[in-house]
């Protein structure tokens, strides 16, 4: 019986350390989830600008084009999936990888360029056709990692390997809620028909443009195509932050409930010793006196 | 009050966002910002505008106080009184390190005197100018 509960309190002290790891990646991932988020925030004035401005560009001067507007026919589609580099985050890299393979499923010929170790451990195991892949993404991604994964993407769709490119990241919605979306990047879906709805004034403005309207284009889309990746890198940084703080809550909530059943059991084992002693005792000194 | 109410009349507002977060968001009197067709002086009801924005210092005037932003490449509009700025990236003067700012600049000239290969020296040459801006606005504040 003494050995049984020696086990037990051997149990009890494993899981306890286990929850300290928990608890503390848990407190880790909030205060990291905190910043995530505001980066978020911060980064979405900057897109939102500049698409706008690329609108109002396109809307003033009709005539201009570029190679990234032109829709060409689908042969290779290339998906760019984001996932985490670490694990412990519940399903969040399940869940965006269900989603890329259930895109990938549909097309004939496709493409993965891979951010992230856990998925490129996953899409590498399964033989997917990896174009690229980004590890080390860090805790706070930086505006020239998403130029890195522009450049690499603007390059395959020029080079003729995809002829499409989507993002499949997860969207951060709140603490409790990310879900998994497909974005398409390119080709860059040409803003001209948007007439009737938004005909204010301000987008058929007169503009001046310096030095030319083909020139500010050059200039801008590859701040947009790197600001949607940014956003996307961000998106799934603070989603990877609220899964891994929610998953590792519960991780916690879990090992507190076995500590207290086994704490539970233990003290039952105790006592039945203690009163198993007395009886022995009590009837030993019932023997003498008979 | 007459100058509060001149200074209303004079005011536009200028945004400076960069893919980080808003460095500046002010009603302002006038700003000089370097286009890559020079240094460019914009004023209230200005003409609507799109350029493209070199690497340089924005100097703008708020409340007859000078400001300065360093900035990187990238567009910038002005339409409605509102001047926005989307550079690369931007830090104000009163922000940068000028210790560090000076490193940048003395790494670069280095660089750049090695001279090895065209894309290298390219590079070089936009650190420094980079350096060079970052440099100019921090001292820019310091001597007011």
């Amino acid at each position: 019986m003494a050995e049984h509960i020696r086990d037990i309190k051997r149990r009890i002290r494993s899981i306890k350390s286990t929850e300290q790891i928990t608890k503390a990646m848990e407190m880790v991932a909030a205060a990291r989830l905190r910043r995530a988020q505001e980066r978020v925030e911060g980064a979405r004035p900057y897109s939102c600008e500049i698409d706008n401005l690329i609108k109002r560009l396109a809307g003033s001067f009709s005539d201009i084009t570029h190679p990234l507007f032109l829709p060409r026919e689908r042969h290779n589609v290339g998906y760019a999936v984001f996932t985490s580099d670490m694990g412990l985050c519940g399903a969040f890299n399940a869940h965006v990888i269900q989603r890329a393979e259930a895109e990938i499923a549909q097309e004939e010929d496709a493409g993965v360029i891979i951010v992230g170790r856990k998925g490129r451990d996953y899409f590498r195991r399964r033989n997917y056709n990896l174009m690229a892949e980004f590890l080390d993404i860090g805790d706070e991604p930086m505006v020239d990692q998403a130029q890195g994964i522009a450049r690499t993407l603007v390059e395959l769709y020029k080079g003729n390997i995809v002829d499409e490119v989507n993002l499949v990241f997860t969207e951060f919605i709140s603490t409790g809620r990310q879900h998994p979306v497909v974005v398409k990047l390119l080709p860059l879906s040409a803003p001209l028909s948007e007439d009737e709805e938004e005909q204010d004034e301000e987008q058929f403005l007169d503009y001046i443009i310096e030095p030319s309207p083909q020139g500010v284009l050059e200039m801008l889309l590859p701040r947009f195509i790197e600001a949607e990746i940014f956003r996307a890198i961000l998106e799934a940084k603070a989603s990877e932050f609220a899964a891994r703080m929610i998953s590792m809550g519960s991780a916690t909530e879990n090992a507190g409930e076995m500590i207290d059943q086994l704490t539970l059991l233990s003290n039952k084992i105790r006592q039945a010793a203690i009163t198993k002693e007395i009886a022995e005792i009590v009837g030993g000194a019932e023997a003498l006196k008979g | 009050m007459a100058e509060k109410d001149k200074a209303k009349w004079s005011n536009f507002k200028l945004e400076v966002i960069t893919p980080e977060r808003v460095v500046v968001d002010e009603e302002i009197e006038g700003v000089i910002i370097p286009s890559t067709d020079g240094l460019l002086g914009i004023l209230r009801n200005h003409a609507p505008f799109i350029g493209s924005l070199d690497i340089g210092v924005i100097k703008y005037v708020r409340e007859g106080q000078h400001h300065y932003v360093a900035c990187n490449m990238g567009v910038f509009e002005m339409s409605g009184n509102v001047l926005r700025v989307l550079p690369d990236t931007a830090e104000r003067g009163e922000r940068i390190d000028v210790d560090r700012a000076k490193q940048a600049e003395q790494r670069a000239q280095k660089r750049l005197q090695q001279k090895r290969q065209e894309i290298d020296a390219l590079r070089a040459e936009l650190a420094l100018k980079r350096a060079l801006a970052r440099l100019k606005a921090a001292r820019a504040v310091g001597t007011k």
